[in-house]
């Protein structure tokens, strides 16, 4: 169980990574997710895997660690909140602008994220 | 238990939704009250001030559970000397929000403004790591608001950019959180400090890992090279007087520096120990010559403050990262002043762009209103930034390399001393573009049209007199500054403070 759930999140970090590093907004805003999915795999993870065992203490001796859970709960209120955020920001600025490129392409502002220096595909 | 301690965070989170729901269509109502609500945040925070330098650090237990199973809120004197900042910066720049009018030119200001409050005020006063990330999140809500305010294409895309840019580094955060926490088991600051020192070897590489990874973060929030490419279009785009607000939020980042990698990481761990000092040394120096560089090559008035804030930043972390009391004290100092000095500046260059209806550096423009009294102000900004002679700045950088000692000397003080420079050389052919050769290009001699904005004026003077008073009262602040250092590297007070005595 632990090689799938690390290659898991691994497998969704590389795919959110390499999306995040595109050039428009749809793709960078799906690869925003992912890292949130899997850092929410991975907060949940680091509270150690158990199968079938209660958050609470009854018995006194297995229990599963209740604290990854709330931290988990809050980190997908707050990603789930800034990506619908991201979204409205991303139509408005399509709307506005007619275009959903990242970067600033005025001449005068040069594009201030990495994303646009490392990708060639324009 | 103070229960004041939790003002600063509480108030505005109450006001915020109370102007939304109550005022929202009556902008000189909102004006009022979200006022009185800043002006209340500084007066509790000069008494939270007065307290935490008279007495040792205080806990706000939330809801009375005991730490580190529930979370606190600790006031030392530099999370009470940050609040203040933070509070006495907000009020000065509200008043030049609504002296200028920018409160007028979208919804929701004041609303946003007190969250963004909340956020910063919380993220100084937190004990906790997660409650670090959800106050780190708040303040970056609230800053996304604040960004679009008043809208437009181009602020609109800036926005877009760093609501991503800020999306990926708050994914990072709980990467490094949870690797944190895999380790120790903890998220309290305090707890976290016990246990780390106490690791076993074989968890050390998981913690190192967990470690920089927070440190990128903080990176992130403080602007450091190589993570720095969000700032220079988001500040530029910004609304001049929400630019001048997150001078402070940069310090954001260095302040969760200072805590955690003083606190939890301190050099002797056996697990780290000069690791952050390493990492930061280099990025640091980078920092200030990309700053510098900036500066000297911008082709606005606004992205050249937003590359002097970037270069003020690497002076900062030039100071925290040789993690010695002398140094610390010297960063403190220094973080005070950039902090005023970015916000004057900002307000500043909000001015002209108002007036011009740009900020281009490229050819000349006609005079516009007040053009005396706007290069005056531009002048004194300019020199409290660049660090010369009278003003702050000048003291600041020479604590810093007054601090400076050891095989890294003669490296950090060319690199300062050029940098300081270039700087100069930048903002001279700025200011002489945009100010003097207005003059040499006008042939008629009708004025330009006047424009009376006192309140913005107003705001504008009080920095500039608040960098004068820290360059006058230098000695005492400094010797304030001193004690603040010592009670930062005494860890035992910190954590005996937070967890029950004895330990668990």
């Amino acid at each position: 169980m632990e090689l799938l759930v690390a290659s898991a999140i691994g497998l969704m970090t590389a795919c959110g990574t390499y999306l995040v590093l595109r050039k428009r907004t749809f793709p960078v805003i799906v690869g925003l997710a992912m890292l949130t999915y899997a850092v929410n795999v991975f907060i949940f993870a680091s509270g150690r895997l158990a199968i079938g065992l209660p958050a609470i203490i009854t018995d006194g001796a297995t229990y599963s660690d209740p604290l990854t859970q709330a931290l988990v709960l809050t980190a997908i209120v707050i990603s789930f909140g800034m990506t619908a955020l991201i979204v409205m920001m991303a139509l408005g600025s399509f709307l506005t602008t007619g275009e959903d490129y990242i970067g600033m392409d005025d001449d005068a502002k040069p594009a201030a994220k990495p994303a646009a220096k490392q990708e060639g595909d324009a | 238990m103070n229960h004041w301690i939790i003002a600063p965070v509480i108030l505005p989170a109450l006001l915020a939704p109370f102007i939304i729901l109550v005022m929202r269509h009556d902008l000189s109502l909102q004006r009022i009250f979200s006022t009185i609500g800043t002006a209340a945040i500084v007066a509790i925070s000069l008494v939270l001030l007065y307290t935490a330098s008279t007495n040792p650090p205080e806990v706000y237990f939330l809801g009375n559970w005991d730490a580190p199973f529930g979370i606190v809120l600790v006031l030392d004197r530099l999370s009470a000397m940050m609040v203040a900042l933070t509070a006495i910066l907000a009020l000065i720049v509200q008043l030049y929000a609504i002296g200028s009018g920018w409160d007028a030119r979208g919804k929701h200001f004041h609303a946003l403004y007190q969250f963004q409050l909340m956020g910063i005020c919380g993220a100084f006063l937190t004990g906790d790591a997660f409650n670090l990330f959800v106050f780190f999140e708040v303040l970056l809500i609230a800053s996304y608001g604040l960004m679009i305010h008043g809208g437009g294409a181009q602020r609109l895309k800036a926005g877009v950019q760093y609501i991503a840019y800020n999306l990926i580094g708050s994914t990072l955060f709980l990467f490094a959180l949870a690797s944190i926490y895999a380790v120790t088991g903890t998220l309290n600051f305090a707890d976290m400090a016990v246990k780390v020192a106490e690791l076993p070897p074989g968890d050390a590489a998981l913690m190192r890992v967990g470690a920089v990874l927070l440190l990128l973060v903080f990176a992130v929030k403080g602007a450091l090279v190589p993570l720095q490419f969000w700032l220079p279009a988001t500040y530029s785009f910004a609304p001049g007087a929400v630019a001048a607000l997150f001078a402070v939020m940069t310090k954001v980042g260095a302040y969760a520096v200072i805590r955690v990698y003083t606190l939890v990481f301190p050099t002797d761990t056996p697990a780290t120990g000069m690791l952050f000092a390493d990492l930061l040394l280099p990025a640091a120096l980078v920092t200030l010559a990309v700053g510098a560089v900036g500066v000297l090559g911008a082709s606005g008035l606004a992205r050249m403050v937003a590359f002097a804030a970037i270069g003020s930043m690497g002076t900062l972390f030039i100071a925290v990262a040789q993690f010695t009391p002398v140094a610390m004290t010297a960063a403190f100092y220094y973080m005070i002043h950039s902090t005023l000095a970015t916000a004057a500046l900002f307000l500043v260059v909000d001015m002209v762009q108002d007036r011009r209806g740009n900020d281009t550096l490229r050819g000349s423009l006609p005079p516009m209103a007040q053009h005396g009294l706007l290069a005056a102000l531009f002048f004194g900004a300019t020199i409290a930034m660049a660090g010369m002679p009278p003003l702050s700045g000048f003291l600041g950088k020479l604590l810093v390399l007054d601090a400076t000692r050891g095989p890294d000397m003669a490296l950090i003080w060319s690199s300062i001393l050029v940098a300081s420079l270039v700087t100069i050389v930048g903002f001279a052919r700025a200011g002489s573009q945009v100010f003097w050769k207005a003059h040499a290009t006008t042939t008629t001699l009708e004025q330009p049209p006047s424009k009376s904005e006192p309140l913005a004026f107003a705001a504008i003077f009080a920095l500039l007199a608040a960098l004068a008073v820290l360059t006058v009262l230098a000695g005492p602040v400094t010797d304030w500054l001193a004690d603040t250092t010592a009670e930062l590297f005494d860890r035992t007070a910190y954590i005996n403070a937070v967890l029950p005595v004895g330990g668990r």
